[in-house]
């Protein structure tokens, strides 16, 4: 299959503290990847190269490639709006709008000028809401607040939103840790059901939920990519002995 | 490859930028506009304008030092009033009482300072002098009359009533200021003197000791509103330009100056004096208050809170 | 020493308390609608503070036309542009600004405005309070919006929001309710202002609803009642005063109490 991702030889600074070593790794399209590994690990520092989510810190600085459909997206140059649009994000901590739950979904397509129509617009925000599983629940209230919906709804919602602009890669940063079993499990089979048409990256602690949801999985450990390998491969014959170690809890 | 929506970002920026440069336009303005309508007095009588102690615009004699002097005692004497009180306020607001108390009073404390300075004239004219020429007044002078600062007639309006009224004024900015920089000090500062044995008040001045620079800034901001506190002071202070060692006499402010005769001036020289002590006062409170904001910060960065 | 800190407390709110009663019994016997919609006549002839109600209202409405978006785009640009050396300067300059005498910024409008103009008017008046408004909004403005989580603003980012929109329709949004209780306090704060007024605004004796007169407003009737020698003068300037302080006080109190905290 083809490679939707293409990082090699990333490494990323806080100022004068280097928090990723050459870091590099190939994502194939409509894979789910999984990062793991202990906190401060850099698992979630990396996510946010991939849609330069980490721009918005000033002392941050990137050297090394990410290229995204065959374009180095740390170019000169680089159309960084258009870049998000086309890799959407999902937060570790669900983060709605102050606006009702339809405005919530039909923010990033009016932004982006998406719609023809005002019907066109409302389709496209009950589409969104269908694929993140959402529809059900809030269609008799659109209009109200998304601060009303529980935790995980306003996941599920943020989802939606990301689902909305129609991007190709969404990268999950901890979507479920917020969350109670119950809703965890929900937004795990959603991940699943999204494989069919978005190519996925998800940081996650939770090496249960990496296994079950995952394709690929990458092991993280101070800054550095220890092993990248099919998920099955990983959790039942890892390659490297600090994998092995940090999989059957004996650190993290 | 453009940026999508760089155009927008380009302009926001821009009117934004627009809007923040105009308060660095203002105070230069402010200057610039100053200096140059108080060049023909600058360019006349120079240096000496500061330390001139006849102020007779109909002789074109212009002494600023009376109405230096004035804004100067009153000040401090607002401040030897108002520090001890603001001080107590605020420890007792942060350090002592329980919550339920000290939100209310602080609410109070905080409403003190929305109320106009034109009523707190009013106010002052109505029932503080007299309070002062009937009660305070002959009290004060019973005891320390010996001094020369009691001594003179009580009317109840002077240097003293001014002084009550200003302290009055400033005490909710004082304590607002120390209370935001106690709280800035650390919860494991009082836990660490408690845990040594320390009883509640030994704590306390611990907690002062390191918030001083704050409370030093808090103080340095009350004096710079004092200097510049305009109409309750001209309401009550007299506006006589008169250096006199009684606090009962009447005396003039800087800002009692402007408010009382700015209206009047269309004499050319006059104007321009009156605009050349404005331009003393503007850059006596421009560099208190950066003084006090500096002091201020200080403590805050310390704490790792933002002033 | 507790007792001693808790006297301090008890004596100033105690003040305040004295100051609003005395206020309201003074200002309560002299009021009535004729007081509210007449205009000053001479000593005697009874007279009210209608024109004067009315020049505080179209020189606060003026200020606050002018003040607010300034302010609030000054204060949006500290919080979201304003972590260098310029935005440094801004905040320093506007936190210096907002504690010069008011009167200085009647005398700076004064010289900008009255000169060439030739005369006292309501404009030069607003323009004043304006001056007086915009650091104060600006500051109130940058720190609502620094509570706005940094959360919400990513959201939008990574839809691809560039940052404008970003600003202007996720982190404004947002701040709404705390940028209007900073809106509000400030217009009750130039209200009550009357040092710059003195000789911007001057005062009049009638009706005015022309920006290029002088104009009359409460404060400085207040003023001029006062400080004048007829007890009946005096009677109105705490007629007066109730409503001033009445409205200030209304304002400042439901601002405070109403405006709830959303995150």
């Amino acid at each position: 299959m083809e490679n939707k991702i293409r990082v090699s030889n990333l490494n990323f600074f806080y100022g004068k503290a280097q928090a990723l070593y050459d870091i590099s790794l190939e994502v194939p399209e409509r894979e789910v990847i999984a990062f793991i590994g202990p906190s401060g690990c850099g698992k979630s520092t990396f996510l946010r190269t991939l849609n330069r989510m980490n721009d918005t810190i000033p002392i941050a600085r990137v050297a090394g490639d990410v290229i995204i459909d065959g374009e180095n997206i740390y170019a000169p140059g680089t159309d960084v709006v258009a870049l998000r649009r086309k890799v959407g994000m999902v937060f570790q901590k669900s983060n709605p709008f102050p606006k009702s739950i339809f405005e919530n979904v039909a923010y990033g397509i009016r932004i982006n000028g998406i719609h023809t129509s005002k019907t066109d617009l409302n389709e496209r925000v009950e589409k969104a809401l269908h694929d993140a599983a959402l529809w059900n629940e809030v269609k008799d209230r659109l209009n109200t607040s998304a601060f009303g919906l529980s935790g995980g709804q306003q996941q599920r919602l943020c989802i939606a939103r990301a689902l909305a602009v129609q991007p190709e890669v969404i990268l999950m940063d901890e979507p479920a840790s917020a969350l109670d079993p119950i809703a965890t499990q929900k937004i795990e089979e959603l991940v699943v059901e999204l494989k069919r048409d978005y190519t996925i990256v998800i940081v996650t602690h939770n090496m249960h939920q990496a296994s079950r949801v995952s394709d690929r999985t990458a092991f993280f450990m101070l800054g550095k990519l220890i092993e990248y390998n099919k998920t099955e491969k990983m959790f039942q014959n890892p390659d490297d002995r600090m994998t092995e170690d940090y999989i059957t809890g004996r650190f993290g | 490859m453009a940026q999508t929506g760089a155009l927008g970002d380009k302009i926001f920026r821009a009117v934004l930028l627009l809007a923040a440069t105009s308060i660095l336009l203002i105070v230069a303005g402010i200057f610039v506009m100053m200096v140059q309508n108080a060049m023909p007095t600058i360019g006349r009588f120079g240096i000496g304008f500061l330390f001139g102690s006849e102020w007779k615009p109909a002789q074109e004699e212009f002494g600023a030092l009376p109405f230096i002097y004035g804004t100067l005692v009153s000040s401090v004497l607002a401040l030897i009033i108002s520090v001890p009180i603001s001080l107590g306020i605020a420890i007792f607001l942060v350090e002592q009482a329980p919550k339920g108390i000290a939100k209310p009073i602080a609410f109070m404390v905080e409403l003190l300072a929305a109320i106009p300075s034109v009523v707190y004239g009013l106010w002052g004219i109505f029932v503080l002098a007299p309070f002062i020429r009937e009660y305070l007044g002959p009290v004060l002078q019973g005891y320390l009359g010996f001094i020369p600062l009691f001594q003179g007639r009580v009317t109840g309006i002077g240097m003293l009533t001014g002084g009550i009224i200003l302290a009055l004024m400033i005490t909710p900015i004082i304590t607002a200021v120390v209370r935001d920089v106690l709280e800035a000090v650390p919860t494991t500062q009082r836990e660490a003197a408690l845990a040594l044995g320390a009883t509640k008040w030994e704590t306390t001045t611990i907690v002062l000791g390191n918030a001083a620079s704050g409370i030093a800034g808090a103080v340095v901001l009350g004096l710079g509103r004092a200097i510049g506190e305009t109409m309750a002071v001209t309401m009550v202070i007299g506006n006589s330009p008169q250096i006199s060692a009684s606090l009962f006499e009447p005396a003039n402010t800087i800002a009692s100056l402007l408010a009382a005769n700015f209206a009047e001036a269309t004499d050319r020289t006059y104007l321009s004096a009156l605009i050349e002590i404005g331009l003393v006062l503007f850059l006596v409170t421009f560099v208190v208050n950066a003084f006090a904001k500096i002091l201020v910060m200080g403590v805050a960065s310390r704490n790792g809170k933002a002033a | 020493m507790t007792s001693l800190t808790a006297i301090c407390a008890a004596f100033v709110t105690g003040l305040l308390l004295l100051i609003i009663g005395y206020i309201a019994i003074r200002g309560f016997s002299s009021i009535n609608f004729q007081f509210l919609t007449d205009t000053p006549k001479p000593v005697g002839e009874g007279g009210g503070i209608g024109n004067s109600i009315l020049g505080s209202a179209m020189m606060t409405l003026l200020a606050a036309v002018i003040g607010l978006p300034v302010g609030i785009a000054a204060g949006v640009y500290l919080a979201e542009y304003g972590r260098n050396w310029y935005g440094n300067t801004i905040r320093f300059v506007a936190d210096t600004l907002i504690g010069i005498p008011s009167i200085i910024i009647g005398i700076f409008i004064y010289t900008l405005v009255v000169l060439p103009m030739g005369r006292q008017s309501g404009l030069a008046g607003g323009l004043a309070l304006a001056v007086i408004m915009i650091p104060i909004v600006a500051r109130t403005t940058e720190e609502m919006i620094k509570l706005v989580p940094s959360s919400m603003r990513e959201g939008a980012l990574a839809l691809g929001a560039p940052q404008w929109r970003v600003s202007w329709n996720i982190v404004l949004p947002a701040a709404a309710s705390g940028i209007a209780t900073g809106a509000m306090l400030a217009i009750a704060r130039v209200t009550g202002e009357t040092a710059p007024l003195l000789f911007t605004a001057l005062n009049s004796r009638f009706y005015n609803y022309y920006l290029d007169q002088p104009m009359s407003s409460l404060t400085v009737q207040i003023f001029n009642y006062a400080t004048g020698p007829f007890e009946v003068e005096h009677a109105m300037a705490w007629a007066a005063t109730l409503i001033l302080v009445g409205t200030i006080l209304i304002i400042n109190v439901l601002v405070r109490t109403v405006t709830k905290r959303r995150y």
